[in-house]
């Protein structure tokens, strides 16, 4: 019973709670640090593990915090957890730290981290949140690295900076789509995204707020008015 | 000297600007723009945020945090820029905090418009994005203030014109699937082309 459970915590933020097609959660950096595959790469590992973690250690002492101050409290556990981060990556990976710039300071106010704080770790037991924090860090690497990978592969012809279409500017065969490496055409990727999963998710289609009334057409016009 | 800060505010506002260029807030920005009441209020709920936000942090950033800042008290080799990001959002919790009690005592009028926007407004990336770039763009006190201003209005004028461009499309024919959200994802795309032709305006 138990591990169903987990099991499903895990694996249900990946396609049919999905934090950012689904919950419009986290969507300032997906699309900011997605040009290039390697530094999107470095983006999931520090939000799934600022996530899982915030998760854990407000879980364990929900039941100390006062609701009224809650949200600084929060803030405070997933603020330490980011400058840890930061550090660590900039003791480490000083050239990916400089490219991401303000990005990873702005995983405190990424919404995923703060919005499962609230509506979970706030509720259930520690290692069920760390589960669930862990689950929906990946369902946002998911689409991250989906969008990295169009946007590299057929921006630049490269993934994680090795060669996989011979570039025409180089002798080879494939025209780059330089479209592809300004940032807003990740917006229209995501859309797309989301166009195909509720294609294959029927019950996440939201409901249209006016329904139209069939098409009329000039024929259609025309044959009502002989008929008056 | 006047001209110097029009150039940054027209450059924050539209070259620049926050939502549509460096995509901060973009959270609140798809999710509160149904409506053009209410991004209007959002809108300038966080014009405010950021005007008095922006310059604290400045200050914060100068007078204590930045590597010999404090000789002033007597510690000239301290360097705090490792709490950098843990202050700067206290820094906007509180001001958040402060202002609405301040508004709810004396303009009561504008509190019930903002209502649940305020409180919000602390997890708005917009809002600590914009204290990040003005960390890194290493501007003064008056320059800061103006920074504040022109993110704050840059934000709040692309919610409106995102929220005017929704209202429209509740009656346009969509396929089922991009209804919603897949729909303002590819609208804000489009935006946001249009104003990477900002980009080549030098001033």
């Amino acid at each position: 019973m138990k591990v169903k459970q987990y099991k499903e915590v895990l694996s249900k933020p990946l396609i049919e709670e999905n934090p950012i097609t689904l919950q419009i959660l986290g969507i300032c950096s997906a699309l900011a640090v997605t040009s290039n595959l390697s530094v999107t790469l470095v983006m999931c590992v520090a939000l799934t593990s600022v996530v899982s973690f915030s998760n854990l250690f407000i879980s364990l002492i929900r039941n100390y915090i006062p609701s009224s101050v809650r949200i600084i409290v929060q803030m405070t556990i997933i603020a330490s957890l980011v400058i840890v981060v930061d550090e660590l990556l900039k003791a480490y990976d000083y050239e990916t730290s400089k490219k991401l710039s303000v990005f990873v300071g702005l995983i405190i106010t990424n919404c995923i981290v703060m919005g499962r704080a609230e509506a979970f770790a706030m509720k259930e037991k520690p290692f069920i949140s760390f589960l669930d924090g862990l689950g929906n860090g990946l369902g946002y690497s998911v689409i991250l690295i989906a969008v990295a990978v169009v946007r590299e592969l057929f921006g630049a012809g490269t993934l994680m900076g090795y060669e996989i279409f011979s570039l025409v500017s180089n002798g080879g065969w494939y025209p780059a789509n330089n479209l592809l490496l300004l940032p807003p055409s990740s917006f229209i990727l995501i859309g797309l995204m989301i166009w195909g999963i509720r294609e294959y998710k029927k019950d996440q289609i939201e409901p249209n707020e006016f329904k139209l009334s069939g098409h009329a057409t000039a024929p259609d016009l025309r044959k009502k008015e002989a008929n008056v | 000297m006047f001209e110097h800060y029009l150039n940054i505010f027209i450059t924050t506002v539209f070259i620049e600007n926050i939502a549509l260029s460096v995509f901060l807030g973009m959270c609140t920005f798809i999710a509160i723009s149904k409506k053009i009441d209410a991004a209007f209020g959002l809108g300038i709920a966080v014009i405010v945020v950021c005007l008095i936000t922006v310059p604290l942090n400045n200050l914060i950033y100068n007078l204590v945090l930045k590597e010999g800042a404090l000789s002033w008290a007597g510690l000239p080799n301290v360097n705090l820029e490792f709490v950098g990001l843990i202050s700067y959002i206290g820094v906007i919790a509180a001001a958040v905090q402060i202002l609405e009690m301040f508004l709810d005592k004396f303009v009561p009028a504008l509190y019930n418009a903002l209502g649940v926007f305020l409180p919000l407004i602390t997890v708005n990336c917009a809002i600590l994005g914009a204290s990040l770039f003005m960390i890194e763009k290493d501007l003064k006190f008056g320059e800061s203030v103006v920074y504040g201003l022109g993110a704050g209005v840059g934000w709040a004028m692309a919610i409106v014109v995102l929220a005017g461009i929704r209202e429209k499309l509740k009656y346009s024919d969509i396929p089922d699937g991009l209804q919603g959200l897949g729909m303002t994802f590819i609208i804000v795309g489009l935006m946001s082309f249009g104003f990477m032709s900002f980009g080549g305006i030098s001033l």
